[in-house]
């Protein structure tokens, strides 16, 4: 066979996931730009980095929960909430720095999370329904919040409005906040502990448990994270679209979910990186923004997302089949 | 080995002695939990307004929720081995897609039903086959599925709608059974309701389901052909998924892309609300048509006393956490008894 004729080490990384979908997006944006030169601009790379930057913050929340074997529906519902909450804040404290803001909510995210997390972990509830039944308690709440009104640009202040655009080495800080989110979570999945404690459960519960590893502690910090980050997305959504409106968010966790799985992350639990997670969620900002491009109307951006989806759940699962054939291979032989 | 067999023998024994545990026993069953709740509500919004309790108006609700209630019937079966899809909505999108673009090009009513039905049973057995063919999880293909299946609405149809239907096409969705005040749907659903308690308690293809809930491995093992199985419970849903189309496309006359939003979650909720175990392998079509009409009673009472449609989902979400949280309770609580009793007996 031609692929071992490769060096080892070539081999080792064409076999990850991560490398796999960085040649993808190489061969996908190859005829988009040939057929619309300004895509590979500065400017227009910059604005799909902007577009995506939120959407990569929730998906490492899910990416946790996933890895633990779970799923969390209800994150469009707290970034709405944490949205809403922060916009009327504002509203009514304008000088109440956007910062601390952010913190707030944070706050709120992490104690929604925390609920969901207990639920699992000590109610022992599945997650699919523990978060199918707070997405319609956090989004009536939010509804409760807002008695139905909006708040809308000129409610807001300027300094909360201008803080994600507001740039640093020419980046928005809106980016900047998902670099950080990205090194932290990186480095809390690669080196810490409980990082790794969270691939066990989601590997094999039963060896974790054997080991020492406190599952119900594990299960209550993902979705303690997965809060936290869509209670920091809320509040920085708010911003960016200068508006909080009841129905924010409605099917992100959709969008999150997907992101996860372009990335190689295995619904079965245990496996997948955050790389991967952020390069899927690049994965589905470039293809989102090509659709002009390739002259598709925008209608059909729900389909070629669905697509994608599948076609990536497919090309996983057909790869961990033959990892595991090779194994039994390997031990046999 | 001779000592737990002793012991089952004995708190056998012990159950069927006192008539308070039996009582017990009844009371905490889930399906009978569900009725007193139910009763519980008709007694508050009866209590509460005058228009609750009158026969017109308790069928007339019945057109609001009978639609969602008959998708929970085959999602029965999937969640039953396991499984989960959260595509209905979509294939409902489609499929009501492909009624209003055919009504629009004149097509009689019979082939409207054709149609839709086609569609739902093609787009619940790609789903089908899918899943079982690389063996990939439900919820991850029904999630790329939802996409796709809407996805095609929304292409084809855009910011349309398709709103012109042959005459008397709004019987299925409007019309009363004829002489009486009971709606088609209506009847429709009940009588869908005892085929479906009818195959899964009496027949085989019932029982295979929950061996399959149980442990698909063993049901694979005693010869139970697993695939072929959860692929017709999914075209099973599909083909539903077209019945709910005509019946939601008679009642609004109206098509727009995004027809049925959110009804996924909804349907799964009546479900595991109804005692089914999300895990599967637990359950019963009756606990799903009290929970159904639960639900579908709860929404009416609220929305006469003008709740916003915002506290109903509060009340809906943590109806459903708590429909697995007490189950769980009450087990514990029941195990704690048994330990008492078997601790009073010795004792004794």
């Amino acid at each position: 066979m031609a692929e071992h004729m490769l060096p080892s080490f070539v081999r080792k990384a064409l076999a990850r996931r991560e490398s796999t979908l960085i040649i993808l997006l190489a061969v996908l944006l190859v005829p988009i730009s040939i057929r619309s030169p300004q895509f590979l601009s500065a400017s227009n790379i910059n604005r799909i980095l902007n577009d995506m930057a939120i959407l990569s913050m929730v998906a490492i929340g899910e990416f946790f929960v996933i890895l633990s074997n779970g799923i969390d529906l209800s994150v469009g519902s707290i970034i709405a909430f944490t949205g809403m909450a922060t916009g009327m804040i504002n509203e009514s404290y304008p000088v109440v720095h956007p910062v601390l803001l952010l913190l707030v909510g944070m706050s709120i995210g992490a104690v929604m999370g925390l609920f969901n997390g207990v639920l699992v972990a000590y109610g022992k509830i599945p997650p699919i329904i523990t978060t199918l039944g707070t997405v319609n308690i956090y989004r009536g709440l939010t509804f409760l919040l807002s008695k139905g009104t909006w708040v809308t640009a000129h409610e807001m202040s300027e300094s909360y409005i201008g803080f994600p655009r507001t740039t640093f080495l020419s980046i928005s800080l809106l980016l900047w906040i998902s670099f950080v989110v990205i090194a932290v979570f990186y480095y809390f999945s690669k080196f810490t502990r409980t990082g790794r404690e969270v691939y066990a459960i989601g590997g094999n519960p039963t060896a974790a448990k054997f080991v020492g590893v406190n599952e119900n502690r594990v299960r209550v910090v993902v979705f303690l994270i997965s809060g936290t980050l869509c209670g920091l997305a809320g509040a920085l959504w708010t911003a960016r679209y200068a508006s909080a409106v009841n129905e924010m968010a409605t099917g992100f966790e959709m969008q999150a979910v997907a992101a996860c799985v372009l990335g190689g992350v295995n619904f079965s639990g245990g496996a997948g990186g955050i790389m991967g997670v952020v390069l899927g969620t690049l994965f589905l900002g470039v293809v989102t923004n090509a659709l002009p491009v390739v002259y598709l109307s925008v209608f059909w951006q729900t389909f070629v997302q669905g697509l994608i989806i599948l076609i990536a759940l497919a090309l996983n699962t057909i790869s961990d089949q033959r990892k595991q054939t090779k194994l039994l291979a390997q031990r046999r032989g | 080995m001779a000592e737990q067999k002793d012991f089952v023998a004995k708190s056998r024994l012990i159950d069927e002695m006192s008539l308070k545990n039996r009582m017990i026993e009844f009371f905490t069953k889930w399906e009978v939990l569900l009725v007193i709740i139910f009763i519980a509500v008709f007694v508050f919004f009866t209590i509460r307004t005058p228009f609750f309790l009158d026969i017109f108006n308790l069928m007339n609700a019945t057109f609001q929720f009978s639609e969602r209630s008959l998708m929970a019937l085959p999602m029965i079966f999937i969640i039953m081995c396991g499984d989960i899809d959260i595509s209905i909505a979509s294939i409902i999108a489609l499929c009501a897609y492909a009624v209003g673009s055919a009504a629009q090009a004149g097509a009689s009513i019979p082939s409207l039903m054709l149609i839709a039905l086609l569609v739902g049973t093609l787009a619940g057995l790609f789903n089908g086959l899918m899943i079982t063919s690389l063996n990939m999880p439900a919820i991850a293909v029904t999630l790329a599925t939802q996409s796709i299946y809407r996805g095609i609405a929304i292409g084809l149809l855009g910011d349309q709608a398709r709103t012109s239907f042959p005459s008397g096409y709004g019987f299925f969705g409007q019309e009363f059974i004829a002489g009486t005040i009971i709606p088609f749907v209506f009847v429709f659903y009940l009588v869908m309701v005892v085929i479906f308690a009818f195959v899964l308690h009496k027949t085989t293809y019932g029982r295979r389901l929950y061996a399959i809930g149980n442990s698909a491995e063993a049901a694979l093992f005693s010869g139970i052909n697993v695939k072929r199985t959860r692929i017709i419970n999914f075209t099973l849903t599909g083909f539903f998924c077209g019945l709910a189309a005509i019946l939601l496309s008679s009642r609004i006359l109206s098509v727009r892309s995004n027809i049925a939003t959110g009804w996924d979650l909804e349907i799964i909720t009546l479900v595991v609300l109804g005692g089914v175990a999300i895990t599967g392998g637990r359950g019963s079509v009756y606990g799903v048509f009290v929970g159904s009409l639960l639900v579908g009673y709860l929404k009416f009472g609220m929305g006469l006393l003008r709740f916003s449609g915002t506290l109903m989902t509060i009340v809906i979400g943590s109806l459903l956490i708590t429909a697995v949280l007490l189950p769980r309770l009450l087990d514990l609580y029941k195990a704690n008894r048994k330990l008492k009793i078997q601790a009073q007996r010795k004792e004794g």
